[in-house]
């Protein structure tokens, strides 16, 4: 249909199709078809596994992968660090899991395997479901976290240290919302960011196709320009890759400091 | 936009599969190798601090070796120097006793042929005086034809020299 109309729907991309087991079901009725988007969470999730396997030497002199993998344990064992303090070393599974899957999930999105035909790559990240379950899953450690080691202590967290009682209620109104408030800026965040870069890629792609396709004049006028723009522009998506994997990382270990280290 | 047009069909099976496979990183690469990782690399922080302080104290051993080798090398030196001091003192002090003696020696030698040339000279007036006053009476005898008492040349001989 968008080869017919000469235009390319920068929205197709997202579009969830189901490659077997259209009829899969949990046992009350829900669907779970393997499909596109649940094939590169396991190639994310095969390929995080075979870049960690390979740092697994252990040698005491560590040859390069080796170091790259300890550089990553390395950052994400120093986030936790700095944000959480000692106690912070028993997330570093869960930090760096979280970061690594999101890290491969949104790079893999931008490997331009589309140039094989009929493959297509999916990026989950640029999923609210997928996203937003992370944010869940996030949230609920801190709840969990929070509750199981100050109890009922833990609401203090909405009245700030030295606050004046009269203020107590407002304030307390409107910590209680910016918490509430995190799932989802955690997970609107990384699905906008990476929804929107791809998005923009592909208008850039069409103006190129478009341009390329109404004569020489204006492919040089407009093509040209759009392609370069696409050429830094995914620079830019790789670079937004890393920082959205590393601000998802790094937040969450921020609300696992508010839950862990209770004011 | 797909994200929302999907949801009702595709949500069970996105968070499903999310869980499947984001479970099975956590539980293989979080649980399963992470803390190995980071052990590793404990491991060999601990190693590069073992060996530093290790290379710090034989520094430290060696530094303590060496002060001990200059102070033993100064007492050794100043034993040396004290030993040549001594030697020169004895050997000064040998010196000046044999040239006391020597110049004793010479001084007695002096003194006693001194004291030889001395009578020798006392002798020889003696027999100056006796040969004057033999000479005196044989001028007189020729010369007066007198003959005097030895004891009065004698006299007179002692009184012109004792003048003379």
């Amino acid at each position: 249909m968008a080869a017919e109309e000469g235009k390319v729907d920068p929205m197709k991309q997202f579009t969830i199709e189901p490659l077997m087991g259209s009829d899969w079901q949990l046992g009350d009725g829900l669907n779970i078809a393997f499909t596109n988007s649940a094939l590169w969470m396991a190639i994310t999730a095969v390929l995080v596994t075979l870049f960690v396997a390979g740092g697994m030497k252990r040698e005491l002199v560590p040859g390069r992968w080796q170091m790259a993998v300890e550089t990553m344990t390395g950052f994400i064992d120093d986030l936790l660090e700095a944000n959480v303090g000692a106690a912070g070393r028993k997330y570093v599974p869960y930090i760096f899991t979280l970061f690594m899957f999101i890290l491969f999930g949104n790079l893999l999105g931008l490997v331009p395997v589309g140039l094989i035909p009929g493959v297509h790559a999916f990026t989950f990240t640029s999923h609210f479901t997928v996203t937003g379950v992370l944010a869940i899953v996030s949230f609920s450690i801190v709840l969990i976290v929070g509750f199981w080691k100050h109890g009922l202590h833990f609401f203090s967290l909405f009245w700030p240290a030295n606050t004046p009682a009269f203020l107590a209620a407002p304030i307390s109104l409107i910590e209680l919302v910016s918490f509430m408030v995190r799932p989802f800026s955690l997970a609107l965040r990384l699905f906008v960011a990476m929804m929107a870069g791809h998005v923009l890629l592909k208008v850039l792609a069409s103006f190129v196709i478009a341009g390329g396709g109404a004569g020489a004049g204006l492919g040089l006028l407009v093509g040209v320009p759009s392609f370069i723009l696409m050429v830094a522009i995914s620079a830019l998506e790789i670079l937004v890759a890393g920082i959205q994997a590393y601000v998802f990382a790094l937040l969450t270990s921020l609300y696992i400091n508010d839950a862990e280290n209770l004011h | 936009m797909p994200q929302i047009e999907q949801i009702a069909e595709t949500l069970s099976s996105q968070v499903f599969w999310l869980l499947v496979f984001f479970g099975l990183t956590f539980v293989l690469v979080g649980l399963g190798m992470v803390p190995k990782i980071l052990g590793t690399v404990e491991v060999r922080d601990n190693q590069i601090a073992g060996d530093l302080a290790a290379a710090q104290a034989a520094r430290d051993a060696a530094t303590g070796d060496e002060e001990a080798w200059r102070q033993r090398e100064n007492a050794n030196r100043s034993a040396a120097q004290a030993l040549i001091g001594e030697a020169k003192a004895k050997a000064a002090a040998a010196n000046a006793a044999k040239l006391a003696e020597t110049q004793g020696k010479l001084d007695m030698r002096l003194a006693e042929a001194e004291a030889a040339i001395a009578a020798a000279r006392n002798s020889a007036m003696a027999e100056i005086e006796g040969v004057a006053a033999d000479a005196a009476r044989d001028i007189v005898a020729r010369v007066a034809g007198t003959q005097i008492e030895p004891a009065a040349a004698e006299a007179a001989v002692k009184e012109v020299m004792a003048h003379g």
